[in-house]
């Protein structure tokens, strides 16, 4: 039997800078015109999530995915007790997060964005009292944190300190820790981040294999790849609000046409959006700025040639094409109008 | 309450203090005596100051030395985990309301100030030498210990959530370095009765209550009233520890 996890109206806003960097990235700030003389001394808001409802299904991988200063992080935070959700409310399992948070502690795990390893400690040690905070047994947290060193190849390095760590062994200590006490929720916060793409491979593997064993799995990403491998459910976040939400197949059925044509032109006359509307496959045609076009269409590379017939004959000059076939991106790249990385 | 949780934290930082056993007590150990040297041996021994000065010093230089390592006991980690690295988020996840983290905090703090203070006695007797005059109570000097030890380590708490890593040389200039000269750690408080200003002024110093305190359960040297200490060390712990407390959470909790 898995956890759920549910998400009510949730809503944060920071009104001083967040204490961590890695809850920082690009917030949306909205300036606030003062109404009394009471509120002058807000300068700022910070609205990093804006009215969030999600439920996460019991023993699914549920991604989280979104460009920097997306809200994913705080989402995360609020969900592990971390950060007080303003108004709005957060459960897991059965219990209120920021009421019960001891009961909710005991069922998760956490790897953070930036690994937060206890410096004064040794690899072996981060894992042992990790457990003991739990409450694990001597034996059991003898066994556990062998099992663990074996399974992430940290047996070598397990009696060095951890702050002599390479980046990516101390990403795999941190998930390791997050598994120690064997928590039914694991989240994981951009856990690829950083990794070399075999380390990587094995974090999916290490990701599939304990959610096998019926563990829910919460993981942000802003890697497509990612999202779409290893999640059974996504919700797509923009400047703290849910644009989309579905399984990565339904999110990508729900892109007009499909295909992404990004057109560059030297320059746009007017009629030619028009135009590339009528060819045929195009579903819609926007414009991105002065010079480039998006076109989502039923078909890629055959396009080309129409589009570089209707351009020429209403005097505009093809620079350069990006087709993109269907995936997440173009689904973000839809909905948003930018790019995951911009 | 979780008490296994509780335990096992308490159990990470004694783990932690015993990996840098040497250089803390270097670090809490070298300061005293060199005070005690050079103000209870080399003074004293060449005429400067009177022999009965050693046992004004000695409670003084106690005192010091058990601020200085609760205090440092427990801001330096707080201020450096709640950086940058946010070490502390794996104790905060721990199942155990966070507050308990704080209290957890002060009774490793308190351990080690109450170590640093007792150590100090031997050590400061053998390099001042023969003429220590004590006049011990025990009961009264425990409670005093235990009142200093606390102080000095919600104090840590206090200053370890309001400092940030680039403050931490302000600090010690600014607050530490004119808590020991005003704390009457070197001379009685009664003494300051030529600088009747000063004399009061002096009095919002939590150390020279611990000074005091322990002046007048360990020597016969002139001190102000133990209760009255017992008191104001009372009214200064429930303070820090509000306020410590308080400054914890904002930390803590974004």
């Amino acid at each position: 039997m898995g956890i759920g996890i549910r998400i009510e109206n949730l809503r944060k806003v920071y009104d001083t800078p967040p204490p961590s960097a890695a809850r920082g990235g690009g917030f949306s700030f909205v300036s606030q015109r003062s109404a009394g003389p009471k509120e002058r001394k807000k300068k700022f808001e910070v609205v990093a999530i804006d009215g969030v409802s999600l439920e996460m299904r019991a023993g699914e991988v549920f991604g989280l995915l979104g460009p920097n200063g997306a809200g994913k992080s705080t989402t995360i935070g609020v969900l592990t007790t971390r950060t007080k959700p303003t108004s709005g409310r957060a459960f897991i399992g059965d219990y209120d997060v920021w009421r019960e948070q001891v009961k909710a502690k005991r069922l998760i795990g956490v790897v953070p964005q930036r690994p937060n390893l206890d410096f004064a400690l040794t690899a072996r040690e981060v894992l042992l009292f990790h457990g003991a905070y739990f409450g694990q047994s001597a034996r059991e947290r003898e066994r556990r944190s062998a099992e663990l060193l074996e399974q992430f190849h940290l047996k070598d390095r397990a009696d060095d300190m951890v702050r002599n760590f390479s980046g990516g062994m101390m990403q795999r200590i941190s998930i390791a820790r997050a598994m120690m006490h064997d928590p039914e929720v694991l989240f994981l916060d951009e856990p690829s981040a950083g990794l070399d793409p075999q380390t990587r491979l094995m974090l999916w593997e290490i990701v599939r294999s304990y959610n096998q064993q019926g563990k829910t799995i919460v993981l942000t990403t802003h890697y497509m790849d990612e999202a779409d491998t290893l999640c059974d459910r996504l919700a797509i976040i923009d400047h703290g609000r849910i644009i989309s939400h579905g399984t990565p197949k339904e999110l990508k059925a729900s892109i007009p046409g499909g295909y992404l044509l990004r057109l560059r032109f030297n320059h746009v006359p007017e009629a030619l959006a028009a135009e590339l509307k009528k060819l045929p496959g195009v579903t819609e045609v926007r414009g991105a700025d002065q010079t480039g076009l998006d076109v989502y269409a039923d078909r890629g590379g055959p396009l080309i040639a129409p589009i570089v017939n209707t351009a020429q004959a209403l005097d505009a000059e093809l620079h350069d094409v990006h087709i993109a076939e269907p995936s997440l991106e173009t689904l973000f790249l839809h909905h948003t109008g930018r790019s995951l990385r911009d | 309450m979780n008490w296994k949780t509780f335990y096992a934290l308490l159990s990470r930082d004694g783990h932690v203090a015993r990996r840098n056993l040497l250089p803390m007590l270097l670090q809490n150990l070298l300061q005293p005596l060199l005070l005690t040297f050079v103000f209870g041996r080399i003074l004293t021994t060449s005429g400067m100051m009177p022999a009965a000065y050693k046992s004004v010093l000695l409670p003084g230089v106690m005192a010091i030395s058990m601020v200085l390592s609760g205090v440092q006991a427990v801001a330096m980690p707080l201020i450096t985990e709640f950086q940058f690295t946010r070490e502390i988020e794996d104790r905060l996840l721990a199942p155990m309301e966070i507050g308990w983290l704080a209290v957890e905090k002060i009774v490793a703090g308190m351990i080690q100030a109450l170590v640093a203070g007792l150590v100090v006695i031997p050590a400061a007797w053998l390099t001042m030498g023969s003429g220590v005059q004590l006049s011990f109570h025990p009961l009264e000097f425990a409670v005093i210990c235990f009142l200093v030890a606390m102080f000095s380590s919600a104090g840590g708490l206090a200053l370890g959530c309001s400092v940030g890593q680039t403050q931490i040389g302000l600090m010690f200039s600014l607050v530490l370095a004119p808590m020991m000269m005003f704390g009457c750690a070197y001379y009685p408080w009664s003494y300051l009765h030529s600088f009747p200003v000063l004399q009061y002024a002096v009095l919002i110093n939590p150390l020279v209550y611990a000074s005091e305190g322990l002046r007048g359960t360990l020597t016969q040297a002139p001190h102000i009233d133990t209760f009255v200490v017992m008191g104001a060390l009372v009214a200064i712990n429930v303070l820090l520890l509000v306020v410590g407390l308080k400054k914890f959470h904002q930390k803590a909790v974004s």
